[in-house]
């Protein structure tokens, strides 16, 4: 299956925007993908292995948090997984009083 | 969803109206009625940049009666790539003033009101409470929680539009039965995760493409016509022209617009995102790698000290500017570590010091024992050593 990777994280998954990999579960493929690029394992899951909450997983168009089985779904050979992380465009979260940044 | 409105109590359109919108009056999504209810609608843009500018254009043109244009912010010449609102001849006024020069230009009838600004806890609501629709144009994460909070207190759609690079997204958020922004995204990034468009650049089409879906969301909200974003997040990559629809739901367990809401007011959103303003030993160390000014390192190389310095820009960077030290670009830097010297004080720098800094903690990982992160960057360098560095 193909793993959509954004944007923002593309410099932790060696440039690519997409990941092809080979798995049965939702779960299955996030492992394999945090396993042959470790540094996206940090941005997109806390210590205690929970998907940060400021990243959202798609299968497909569903988002994986209202799926009955959740990450455990298995998935099929053309499904794609999306990493949809927030962005907010211009601006870092910039300090109150610095100046914008855009 | 409905700007409900009695249709008596909607202003009547005059002879100018008549001729000027004579395009939508001929159109049955929008007729006189609905031109009516663009008339009487009032429109919230906050923010008057990249999303801002043809946010604005558009629905001035719609013939929307009153635009807030909240901003505090002056134009800069390197917004003129994207932030079309503004002219050459603009650069150092006010964004508020140069957007209502160009506004009333195009459409005199238009009732500006200008909030200058930066939108905050103790003001957003009042400012918020006269208007129908909120259009988020933001360009950072405590806004956008802060726009979406007080969206949903006061009931009002916030027309959401968010970019990055060449990527976009956009739905519309706080409507009754749909999902706020904090539905999708309940916590923030880490400040420094996610580049700005200053550190990471950006497509200046893309916030011309998302604004125009922003701007078109809004009419159709006042007109209550077609199927609006809510309960969908359009994702837009303009580098590939595909857009594609994810499916957006209402979290029960929301804390602002859920079953049992626990946000019952506006907080403090810079703390929310983590940002908590530096103390002084706090600029001088960030996540354990100390800081070094330019001048700090400008007298260390004219005192002839053994320092690498690093520059983990992209090639094109350096050809436009750069300080004479060893270029590795930052995806790079870990198949190349045998090019940077374990053994010597390594001075990392960028643009502006924030890919610098991630790479001076990755290196600081990897074991290197003196690694030190280059404080604003090239830019600062410009600033305060060398005048004549071309910044950009």
């Amino acid at each position: 299956m193909i793993i959509f990777i954004p944007t923002p994280l593309r410099p932790y998954a060696g440039g690519q925007p997409q990941v092809e990999i080979q798995a049965s579960t939702i779960a299955e493929a996030l492992s394999s993908l945090t396993g042959s690029h470790p540094d996206l394992k940090n941005h997109l899951f806390t210590a205690e292995g929970k998907l940060r909450a400021f990243v959202n997983l798609y299968l497909n168009d569903e988002d994986v948090r209202y799926l009955p089985a959740k990450e455990a779904t298995a998935v099929k050979a053309n499904d794609t997984l999306s990493i949809i992380p927030s962005i907010a465009g211009g601006g870092l979260a910039v300090q109150a009083d610095a100046p914008a940044a855009h | 969803m409905t700007i409900a409105a009695d249709v008596s109590t909607l202003p009547e359109l005059t002879t100018d109206d008549l001729a000027r919108y004579s395009r939508h009056l001929i159109l049955p999504e929008v007729g006189m009625e609905g031109q009516r209810r663009l008339k009487a609608a009032r429109v919230l843009c906050v923010g008057t940049g990249g999303l801002g500018s043809p946010l604005a254009f558009y629905l001035a043109a719609a013939g929307v009666g009153t635009l807030g244009l909240v901003d505090f912010d002056v134009v800069d010449a390197s917004n003129l790539q994207r932030q079309i609102i503004h002219s050459t001849k603009d650069i150092g006024r006010k964004k508020l003033d140069s957007a209502e020069e160009k506004l009333v230009a195009l459409n005199p009838a238009l009732n500006v009101v200008k909030h200058e600004t930066m939108l905050s806890s103790a003001n957003a609501l009042d400012i918020l409470k006269d208007y129908d629709i909120v259009a988020d144009g933001t360009d950072n994460f405590p806004t956008r929680y802060l726009v979406n909070d007080a969206c949903v207190l006061l009931a009002k759609p916030n027309v959401y539009g968010s970019i990055f690079r060449f990527e976009g997204q956009a739905s519309v958020f706080a409507t009754e039965k749909g999902p706020c922004y904090r539905c999708l995204y309940p916590e923030p990034p880490p400040p420094g995760l996610v580049p700005s468009c200053a550190e990471g650049g950006v497509l200046g089409i893309l916030p011309g493409l998302v604004g125009m879906i922003q701007a078109t969301e809004a009419i159709k909200l006042i007109l209550g016509k077609g199927e609006s974003l809510a309960g969908r997040l359009l994702l837009v990559d303009a580098l590939n022209m595909k857009f594609r629809e994810l499916k957006l739901r209402k979290n029960p367990e929301c804390p602002v617009c859920g079953d049992h809401p626990t946000v019952t007011k506006l907080i403090d959103y810079q703390q929310f995102c983590g940002i908590v303003p530096e103390t002084k030993q706090e600029q001088a160390l960030k996540n354990g790698i100390p800081q070094l000014t330019v001048k700090e390192l400008k007298q260390r190389l004219d005192a002839g000290e053994d320092v690498f310095v690093l520059d983990v820009r992209e090639p094109y960077e350096y050809q436009i500017a750069n300080i004479g030290a060893k270029l590795i670009p930052q995806n790079d830097v870990p198949k190349r570590l045998d090019e940077i010297d374990r053994n010597r004080e390594v001075v990392v720098h960028c643009r502006s010091g924030q890919r610098s800094q991630r790479i001076a903690e990755y290196l600081a990982q990897q074991g290197y024992g003196n690694v030190k992160n280059l404080a604003g960057g090239i830019l600062a360098w410009a600033d305060e050593i060398d005048p004549k560095l071309q910044k950009y």
